[in-house]
């Protein structure tokens, strides 16, 4: 059904129509509307599960872990501090291979107070064990959700999957979007190490030196699995429902002579800065990241790169570029934009193309 | 791409009325996006929203630089902050105004919004309803249809008055 709403609303919907058996949540902005508009789902019945509120993110991923440990379907959200609170959580649910489906609404990192949208609190949970994808619409924010929940409980997979979506950009953005009757598209949850009472088992029992490295080599292989199951999902997604995603997007990539690429909200609107460029006489392209865990590294053979960083790792530099330019050995011009909901148009980001000077790092908005 | 400034104080329901012109536009069958700038809000204080409506999906997400039409739902406003920042050469001006209001070097169409919802008595915790009459308006001005302004209306707000101030509106406001 053809409908219009905001990204919250979009993720809201995708977890109505994928049907949690439970969703423990804590409020925070900018997320907040997800769990409301959910709490309504369940309260007017087009949910049927136990909606839980808790007192604090730690407990929402905690009864998520208790719950998802039974192998039944279940979702939250958070944002920013809440996600940094749950993070003890995040590594277990991860480690003890709970597929549990978590939207992020994307947001700085106080102090300096703010709410504006920045990578840096998902980026900071990189090394979780979980899944993390990007999006940047409405429709896509619907989409991925659906989609997190049948890559999430894949038996080759097992891992939990966050969406990220840019605080305010796309929380609060109204769009046009259509939902879907997933049918079988999601099949019923099978969480193989699910407990059961009838056959009681061993959880989060110690694993010693000569056993842990065994646990966590088999995160890995859930990782490495899920890249097939990811194209695989997106690829029946596809031929289902008619949208099309792929583990990175390219825009007008054949023949440019450099790239630019960036997760989120930033990386759509780059689409024009690409077109911009074009009409200059600037063989441009774009390069739309949406999966960061695992990372897929593009090709980026014989092309100058741009990378765009909503995030940073002090010390080091722009996450996204750097992950890059270790995987691939390009010599990115790294630009550090966006954050705390900083403003940045698509004329700031084809000038970044123009000012490029591979190998450096740009703050946008700081003199160099 | 149609580009619109909506101005307003907060409590007076300018995010709702960039929601419901958005929606409008959608359902004319074209793409819509509505987007709240949200910084240190609070009731009273200037707040600032953005439509955009085209033939094409929208890209862009970055706020309104060059806005074809800028609506003020508060002149008062005016004082504080510059409306007209970045507008069009050629873009519009509507203005809730109980004293028909004008601005120099843009078309500007005053309307009283204020007025039509106090006489309808539509009135929400001590404020009149701006955002249904102000939908009329823009109807009028031939950015949304009728028939979209009157589904958005009866969609959104169960009171029949609010039609009503959405048609005073449209009748109000000269072109």
């Amino acid at each position: 059904m053809l409908t219009f709403g905001t990204g919250n609303k979009a993720v809201a919907m995708a977890v109505r129509d994928a049907k949690p058996v439970v969703v423990a949540a804590y409020p925070i902005t900018p997320q907040t509307e997800i769990v409301e508009e959910i709490a309504n789902y369940v309260t007017d019945g087009s949910l049927d599960a136990r909606y839980i509120p808790v007192e604090s993110e730690h407990s929402s991923m905690a009864a998520c872990i208790g719950a998802a440990a039974t192998g039944v379907r279940t979702f939250t959200a958070t944002s920013s501090h809440g996600l940094v609170y749950m993070c003890e959580m995040l590594h277990m649910s991860a480690g003890a291979r709970l597929p549990i489906v978590m939207a992020n609404a994307n947001r700085a990192l106080g102090p300096g107070w703010n709410i504006g949208a920045e990578h840096s609190d998902s980026i900071s949970m990189r090394d979780t064990g979980w899944l993390q994808v990007y999006v940047s619409t409405v429709q896509e924010a619907y989409d991925a959700t659906m989609m997190a929940f049948r890559i999430a409980e894949h038996t080759d997979v097992l891992l939990p999957v966050m969406i990220n979506l840019d605080g305010f950009l796309l929380t609060h953005i109204t769009q046009t979007f259509e939902t879907i009757e997933p049918g079988d598209f999601i099949p019923p949850i099978a969480t193989p190490h699910a407990i059961d009472i009838n056959n009681p088992g061993g959880y989060g029992t110690l694993t010693p030196g000569n056993t842990h490295f065994k646990f966590r080599h088999d995160i890995e292989r859930g990782m490495k699995a899920s890249i097939p199951v990811i194209e695989e999902t997106e690829a029946e997604f596809a031929r289902r429902f008619g949208r099309e995603y792929h583990l990175y997007e390219e825009y007008r990539c054949e023949d440019a002579d450099v790239v630019i690429i960036a997760m989120g909200t930033l990386a759509k609107e780059m689409e024009v800065a690409v077109d911009i460029l074009r009409d200059e006489g600037i063989a441009a392209g774009a390069i739309r990241m949406r999966w960061f865990r695992p990372f897929i590294v593009p090709n980026l053979d014989g092309k100058e790169v741009v990378v765009i960083d909503r995030d940073y790792s002090f010390g080091y530099g722009g996450v996204l570029a750097g992950e890059l330019q270790a995987k691939s050995g390009c010599q990115p011009f790294s630009v550090i934009a966006g954050l705390g909901g900083q403003e940045v148009t698509y004329d700031d980001i084809a000038e970044f193309v123009r000012i490029r000077r591979p190998g450096t790092e740009h703050w946008f908005g700081v003199d160099d | 791409m149609f580009e619109i400034r909506l101005h307003s104080r907060g409590g007076q329901g300018g995010v709702t009325a960039a929601k419901l012109i958005a929606y409008a536009a959608f359902l004319d069958g074209k793409y819509a996006t509505a987007t709240p700038l949200y910084g240190a809000e609070r009731r009273g204080a200037p707040v600032v929203s953005f439509i955009r409506i085209d033939d094409k999906p929208i890209r862009v997400y970055s706020q309104i630089r060059n806005p074809n039409l800028v609506i003020v739902l508060d002149e008062s406003i005016m004082e504080l902050v510059d409306v007209l920042h970045g507008i069009k050469p050629d873009g519009k001006v509507v203005i809730n105004s109980q004293k028909g209001t004008e601005v120099e070097g843009h078309q500007t169409y005053p309307v009283d919004l204020t007025g039509i919802s106090l006489s309808l008595d539509l009135v929400l915790a001590g404020n009149p309803i701006l955002n249904t009459p102000l939908i009329g308006a823009i109807a009028k001005m031939g950015i949304i249809s009728q028939e979209s302004a009157k589904q958005v209306i009866s969609e959104t707000f169960r009171d029949k008055r609010n039609v009503e101030a959405a048609l005073r509106a449209y009748e109000e406001l000269k072109i």
